[in-house]
């Protein structure tokens, strides 16, 4: 043996049964004869099964939690509190008891109000009431429309494009690449109207994704997410929704996976069947549990009803090549979903604060 | 007859413990839906939420997974029985950590004693948390040669490839060079 070198190739090949007969021979022979080659043949096989178990661990890992986010957690833990059950039951037992010795309570309460007169000289009040609430409310609202241009407008040319965007992770948000590609400023408005200034970290034109950055201090960064990035592929017929900006404020839309490739077969996207408009790209693709399975992209002119949207894995990925210098704070993903068993009116409220308006400048027309 | 046609078994002890030899994401998918809710029952009756379910779950299915591998996992115990008494221990021990209880659990399977289970976990828990460490401090592109040729079971021709060496030998050389580096760090930290 010339070296230790040498020697590991050696043990590594006749670990893997890639030498000859001979060779082999030869090998074993050496490892007889010489304790020190022997012990360092031994000590070397252990580091290589350290290694081999330390991956077989982060894939067990990987796949576990990937299985997680499959299950229904919400339903999963009703299923084994029995309080809730015994509180359920009791409801079901009992809800008509409670329902009739309502309906006489109430109906007790009017007739004595209706009786000493409380409501009889109430009508002209009221309408009064109502108007003048009403103009404050028109002045209220024309000065918060003032103060808001005053404080949050953009560059004076308009945008060029606009798209949606969802949160990431503290204060990074992503989007697809065509909405910001060539822009000189990004502005991010949130659904409240207010608008911040952002910047670009990351584009990856491979999958069409672009990862933005608030940079606006008045920003409040996130600390939650209240859904998760699924790591897994979802297969079609599964029902989605998506939130996002077509027009100038946020509006919903539903649909289904129609299938599991994008235009023209292309394997990094879905097809969806939902109503969206160009404004829509860029927005987050959501399955019933609540999980991010995909980020919508522009629809197809030629192709009527069908929208594609990037598979939440590639976008995966390419915020896992996101250079770490490029970061200025850690973009830690979510881990935890807190949609999941919710009603979809309970989702739309628990996520709408989440997806964001993208309006790119650009100082050439 | 009938009613074995109705109702279609899950499962077998011995399927799970076949599929976890073969690393098989379905085996893991299948002992998800048969004890994770047994765990989480566990947990949550005794002062946990969800999120600790599922690390307490995660955690066990890692020793089963070791205990397997390592061929010592006798059928002779129930592989339900087996998780339950594993969950219960790390929960326990979770609970004194955290101070919320000490000592005392409210249960509802029967309990193996698994300290020596626990034990070898812990070991290799620190074995991995290191590894973790020594390969994240490697650097590139010595962290993707290793992980291709020892973790992932590439060729030295496919690492040579990939990293465009110009003949095995050099790569050969450069994946000494990795290696005795990634030893250092790891017996070091």
């Amino acid at each position: 043996m010339k070296s230790e070198t040498d020697l590991i190739n050696k043990a590594e090949a006749y670990f893997r049964d890639e030498l000859s007969a001979e060779d082999r021979e030869r090998f074993e022979q050496l490892r007889e004869n010489d304790p020190a080659v022997d012990q360092l043949v031994v000590n070397h096989f252990n580091f290589m099964k350290q290694l081999s178990d330390y991956g077989k661990r982060h894939q067990l890992l990987a796949d576990l939690e990937d299985i997680h986010s499959e299950q229904d957690i919400a339903s999963i833990r009703r299923s084994v509190t029995p309080n809730e059950v015994i509180i359920k039951k009791l409801w079901a037992k009992h809800r008509f008891n409670l329902a009739i010795a309502a309906s006489v309570a109430l109906f007790t309460l009017l007739s004595t109000l209706l009786y000493t007169g409380t409501f009889s000289p109430t009508k002209s009040d009221l309408v009064q009431l109502s108007q003048d609430f009403k103009d404050k409310l028109r002045m209220t609202d024309r000065e918060i429309r003032s103060v808001k241009s005053r404080l949050n407008h953009g560059p004076v040319n308009p945008g060029t494009y606009g798209g949606t965007g969802f949160a990431l992770s503290g204060n990074y948000i992503a989007t697809g690449l065509h909405i910001v590609k060539g822009a000189d400023s990004v502005y991010i408005q949130n659904s409240d109207g207010e608008s911040y200034k952002g910047r670009v970290v990351y584009t990856d034109a491979t999958y069409d994704v672009a990862i933005l950055q608030i940079t606006d201090p008045h920003f409040k960064a996130f600390t939650t997410l209240p859904y998760f990035i699924k790591k897994s592929e979802s297969g079609p017929a599964e029902d989605v929704f998506t939130v996002g900006y077509p027009r100038d404020s946020q509006v919903y839309g539903k649909g289904y996976l129609s299938a599991s490739t994008g235009y023209r077969g292309d394997t990094t996207q879905y097809q969806v069947s939902i109503d969206v408009n160009p404004g829509n790209s860029g927005g987050p693709l959501i399955d019933n549990r609540g999980n991010v399975i995909g980020l919508i992209q522009a629809k197809q002119a030629s192709m009527e009803g069908a929208a594609f949207a990037t598979k939440s894995s590639f976008l995966l990925k390419a915020i896992e090549a996101i250079p770490s210098d490029s970061l200025t704070d850690k973009l830690v993903l979510s881990k935890k979903n807190s949609l999941s068993g919710l009603s979809r009116n309970e989702q739309y409220n628990k996520l709408k604060k989440y997806v964001f308006m993208v309006k790119a400048y650009s100082a050439k027309h | 007859m009938v009613k074995n046609e109705i109702k279609k078994p899950g499962p077998t002890d011995s399927d799970f413990v076949f599929g976890l030899l073969n690393g098989s994401k379905e085996t893991l998918n299948e002992l998800y839906k048969a004890y994770f809710p047994m765990v989480m029952q566990l947990v949550i009756t005794n002062n946990g939420d969800e999120d600790d379910a599922k690390d307490i779950f995660q955690e066990t299915v890692i020793v089963l997974y070791n205990k397997v591998q390592q061929g010592n996992f006798e059928l002779s115990s129930k592989l339900k029985t087996f998780i339950y008494s594993v969950a219960r221990r790390l929960w326990l021990k979770k609970l004194t950590l955290l101070a919320r209880k000490s000592g005392s659990i409210r249960d509802f399977e029967d309990i193996l004693p698994v300290e020596q289970d626990l034990e070898q976990h812990e070991e290799k828990d620190e074995q991995f948390r290191m590894m973790g460490l020594a390969l994240g401090k490697l650097g590139e592109p010595c962290k993707t040669i290793i992980e291709d040729f020892y973790i992932h079971n590439n060729s030295m021709q496919d690492i040579c490839e990939k990293f465009g060496y110009t003949n095995a030998d050099n790569a050969k050389n450069q994946k000494y060079k990795c290696l005795q580096r990634l030893k250092k760090l790891f017996f070091q930290v």
